[in-house]
């Protein structure tokens, strides 16, 4: 095996990783704080990026169009907390995953309403274009590099609002002991629609991050919205730091899964077995990750203290 | 409220609910019914579009009437999917009761669509997956198809890339029925050495796990299957891995009239082999095309579309022969055999399995006429001529 | 209730003097929906268990039938014991881990579950992988019950759809039913009696399975042909939906749940008399209109009906 696959592989899952990871931030504190389990927030990742796809082809600019497709985003959030989650807190989780379901369903069309059912390809402005030779022969793509430090700058930002502001002491308390805070005479409800509102952009960033190599199109969010529940359960729920690391491994576990499980095994039983179960165990790895953390370490792997 | 009032409530919504489900029109009599399978929605849905546009001209040119008859066409969106598709199709057979279903893009929904629709006494006209298994033993007198049989195409060019005595090929494809058969169509006529062969899920997004795995093999030349969006995905990932200076790429329906708008330059250059392209210089074709163009704001067609219109008029050739009696199939059957339409691909026959006997060209991805206009895809050299697949020989049918 | 069931028993004269086969086919896919989620009511509805997997079951009973054909083995009392046992046995194993969890961590156990199964679909080429296979043949029965005559086909199912919804009932008014309940509304007092909750629940979890393997087999039968997107995640939402719009913990509603989603549907979707934006949008009505079921009308469809309030 060489070294330089390796190292591009690893790159991939870490692409992987804080892609996952910026969805998953917004839907473990919604899940943590305010008991909520949102099936709907795909439907965000998938309109953050319709409204930067949007917004760059009618702007003709890719960084105003990533502004616009953020705030839209955030508005959206908002409306959508403020219009239909706000009654669903105090309701069980039977109900609050059927009720999201229909919002899947209903953000799906009104997508297909406005921009049609086929899939809408978005390109890339020159300036982020192009590959990058790294270290060797490798060669990897300016725009994924781009994608991982936003990830990375994002983990740290949060990591700061979080463990540093009065905002974030609110959002930690809120984690721990709901009851507490309001009792405390803080507003719960603005503190809910102000997570919910940036949980939301978040999504909306990874969506308009992902539009321009994969392709837009209604019911994206759902592709990618299982993995980021294997993410935030991997994790512990509530937590930004096991949401973090949950992201990491997820990434790195299907990606490298998927790139050497097939050779391994072949090397180690029979090319034969490589073939007939690598791909099959690949796919099903995270999910056996995630049934043998809830098995042994049901609260994840890093449980927001006190819940 | 009241126990009584409740049931004589519930009863009425009931029957109410019954009596709309049952009461659909009256039959029409001396009427066409198509119905058209083809996928509308997500990565596949460009290509559904180009067919329906295709469809609604082919209409246009016969003054919307197949056969001289008052024409019905139906729309069916199998997403993608084989189950979808089967749905459908059943929906399109036993609920409004078609006399011909057509269309659809991908051979795993080709193969759970056809069956049924044949085995309910139902024409089945495939306008382009053409799996194997519907071209060898399991032909049957009431599926015909006006595209192709999946090995074909990449017959021709592996046939091409033989002859230019290119070796260490790597070959990629979707995991699906169709993929399979590019791939084994390609190793039919190219001999060379084989350095890799990936199946890559179908519509999964991301390719780059797959490209670094090709790019640590090294090989001379890669050839790939990626139909519709996932061309899409494919070609522009290609480029911004770095790999296109890298390695020289080959595609059989991956480069086409549909992609080329979303990849742009990025395609330049690109070889593709093909039964059609747009530069054909025949009668049918030149109206298509510039008909196409006219009605739909200067868009190109592709061959899906191609295929698509010559659909509708083999049909139309079909109930003009049986005179508008539509239970005559075994008279529209024949009609359908002697292939007696002007197709865009100029004239061609039928082979013993209902698949078409026809040339393939050497297509390229040449600059567009001004510089800032897209590349467009142009006839190089004919690789097969009068091409018959490799299945026929095991379809018992006689005619 | 009695009064649905004579209904659905007159429909195959009916569609037969209509010529409509279609509506025998739609009632036909109802009532086998209706047998997959009165199984779903028991543990979701009676236990409490919020299963967000169930379309494993539905899968494994299919593809029992689909994989026995393949091998050229047709007789249908074989199959569809098969499918039966083999949905009660991987229900046991995933019960086994899972019910130990409850809440949220249910809900994502058995999620995880059931993709993994669906990869497993996806990835077996054997068996089609992907793209699917036929069911060349449909399940054999000597002689007795030919499944190619729509007619005869409709009654079989129709008869275990009423032999099951027959058997929940008795089951949920049984002792292990009562018990189960307790589980379900509060696990504490039920310890405190001295009843651990644990087998019930597993019991409970492993003949739903079971009920739901035999829903598979008839769907397989159904439809000739079957895919991995038979255990995909939506298809567990759209089961849980049913027992919801219908009802959730109700003898009828199931039925009226499956009949709820599946026919309108059908008039959204194909009701050309409505107008164009409804038909050709109407997963976006079902949205809302699942997303005010839930908010508003908790006791679902049943509700409507005389005798059925919900039984806590």
């Amino acid at each position: 095996m060489n070294l330089v696959l390796v190292a591009e592989q690893t790159l991939n899952g870490l692409q992987l990783g804080v892609m996952l990871f910026l969805l998953a931030a917004g839907l473990t504190l919604v899940f943590g704080i305010m008991n909520l389990v949102n099936l709907a927030h795909g439907a965000l990742y998938m309109v953050g990026a319709y409204l930067a796809a949007y917004f760059y082809q009618t702007t003709g600019s890719f960084a105003l169009g990533v502004l616009l497709g953020l705030a839209g985003t955030l508005v959206v959030g908002i409306v959508v907390e403020l219009v239909a989650l706000r009654t669903l807190y105090e309701r069980d989780h039977l109900d609050q995953v059927l009720a999201t379901f229909g919002l899947i369903l209903f953000f799906n069309e009104l997508i297909a309403i406005l921009w049609g059912r086929s899939a809408i390809y978005s390109t890339l402005p020159p300036y982020l274009t192009g590959h990058v030779e790294l270290i060797g022969s490798l060669r990897y793509p300016l725009y994924r590099l781009v994608i991982i430090g936003v990830g990375l700058a994002v983990a740290v930002l949060l990591w700061f609002v979080v463990s540093r502001t009065r905002l974030g002491m609110l959002i930690r308390a809120g984690a721990s002991n709901r009851a507490m805070v309001a009792a405390l005479g803080i507003n719960i409800r603005r503190l809910y629609t102000i997570v919910f509102g940036f949980g939301a952009a978040l999504a909306g960033l990874a969506g308009l991050l992902a539009g321009p190599i994969f392709s837009v199109q209604p019911g994206m969010g759902e592709l990618i919205l299982i993995q980021v529940f294997v993410v935030i359960v991997i994790g512990g729920i509530g937590s930004i730091r096991g949401a973090f690391a949950g992201a990491l491994i997820v990434g790195m576990v299907d990606t490298l899964g998927r790139a050497f499980l097939k050779p391994a095994l072949s090397a180690i039983i029979s090319p034969a077995a490589g073939d007939a179960a690598g791909p099959a165990l690949a796919s099903m790895l995270i999910y056996l990750l995630m049934a043998a953390v809830l098995a042994f370490r049901p609260e994840g792997l890093f449980p927001s203290r006190g819940s | 409220m009241h126990k009584f009032t409740r049931t004589v409530i519930l009863g009425l919504i009931a029957s109410a609910a019954f009596a709309a489900l049952i009461s659909t029109p009256a039959f029409a009599q001396q009427k066409v019914k198509i119905g058209f399978i083809s996928t509308f929605s997500g990565p596949g849905g460009v290509i559904g579009t180009d067919m329906r546009n295709s469809v609604e001209l082919a209409l246009d040119h016969l003054g919307r009437k197949v056969g001289g008859l008052d024409t019905e066409l139906i729309y069916g969106d199998d997403q993608q999917k084989p189950d979808v598709g089967k749905q459908v199709s059943d929906e399109m057979v036993k609920k409004h009761q078609v006399n011909f279903v057509a269309g659809v893009i991908w051979s795993n929904v080709m193969l759970a669509v056809a069956p049924s629709v044949t085995q309910a006494g139902t024409f089945m006209i495939g306008t382009n997956a053409g799996p194997h298994q519907l071209a060898g033993a399991g032909c049957h007198e009431m599926f015909f198809t006006t595209s192709w049989q999946n090995d074909q195409t990449p017959e021709a060019m592996g046939k091409h890339m033989q002859d230019a005595g290119i070796n260490d090929v790597y070959l990629m494809a979707p995991n699906y029925a169709a993929g399979k058969d590019m791939l084994t169509g390609f190793k039919r006529t190219f001999k060379g050495r084989i350095v890799g062969e990936v199946y890559t899920t179908v519509n999964q997004p991301d390719y780059q796990a797959e490209l670094a795995q090709l790019r640590s093999k090294n090989p001379k030349a890669v050839m790939v299957f990626y139909p519709g969006g996932m061309g899409i995905n494919f070609l522009k990932q290609y480029s911004e891995a770095g790999l296109r200076g890298q390695f020289p790429l080959y595609s059989v329906y991956t480069v086409d009239e549909l992609t080329i708008p979303a990849v742009k330059h990025a395609a330049l250059g690109q070889l593709e082999t093909r039964y059609w392209s747009q530069d054909l210089k025949n009668e049918a074709n030149v109206k298509f095309v510039a008909d196409y163009r006219k009605k739909y704001n200067g868009k190109t067609p592709s061959f899906y579309g191609a295929q698509s219109y010559d659909g509708i008029l083999l049909i139309d050739s079909a109930v003009r022969a049986a005179k508008g009696n539509m239970a005559d199939k075994k008279g529209m059957i024949a009609a359908m055999r002697k292939a007696d339409f002007k197709s865009t691909r100029g004239k061609f026959t039928y082979g013993q399995n209902h698949f078409p006997i026809q040339n393939y060209y050497l297509l390229k991805a040449v600059a567009g006429s001004t510089p800032t206009s897209d590349p467009v895809m142009e006839i190089q050299k004919t690789v097969f001529t009068n091409y018959k697949d490799s299945y026929g020989k095991d379809c018992k049918m006689k005619w | 209730m009695v009064a649905i069931l004579l209904l659905l028993a007159a429909v195959p004269p009916v569609a037969a003097l209509l010529h409509e086969p279609f509506y025998l086919d739609l009632l036909r896919r109802v009532m086998i929906f209706a047998i997959a989620a009165i199984s779903l009511n028991l543990i979701l509805g009676y236990g409490g268990m919020v299963s967000f997997g169930h379309a494993a079951y539905l899968g494994i009973g299919a593809y029992a039938v689909g994989v026995l054909s393949h091998h050229g083995i047709d007789n249908g009392w074989l199959q569809w014991g098969i499918a039966i046992g083999a949905s009660a046995l991987v229900a046991a194993a995933i019960g086994s881990i899972s019910v130990r969890t409850s809440g949220i961590y249910f809900i994502m156990i058995t999620l995880a579950f059931t993709q993994m199964l669906y990869y497993l679909g996806v990835s077996i080429a054997k068996y089609g992988g992907d793209d699917g296979m036929r069911l060349n043949v449909r399940s054999q029965f000597s002689g007795l019950i030919d499944l190619n005559d729509p007619a005869e086909f409709y009654y079989l199912v129709f008869a275990i759809l009423s032999l099951f919804l027959y058997l929940s009932h008795r089951l949920v008014n049984s002792r292990f039913g009562l018990v189960l309940q307790a589980t379900r509304l509060n696990e504490a007092r039920t310890r405190a009696i001295g009843l651990s909750p644990y087998p019930y629940r597993l019991a409970a979890f492993v003949i739903s399975g079971a009920m739901c393997g035999l829903a598979g087999a008839l769907l397989a039968n159904q439809t000739s042909f079957l895919t991995p997107e038979f255990m995909n995640w939506t298809r567990s939402g759209e089961l849980m939906f049913m027992v919801i719009l219908g009802g959730i913990a109700t003898t009828a509603g199931p039925l009226l749940g499956a009949a709820g989603l599946l026919l309108l549907e059908d008039v959204l979707q194909g009701w050309s008399v409505l107008p164009k934006w409804v038909h050709e949008h109407w997963q976006l009505y079902l949205g809302v209109i699942l997303v005010l079921v839930v908010l508003y009308a908790k006791r679902g469809l049943a509700g409507l009906l005389p005798g059925n309030e919900r039984d806590d």
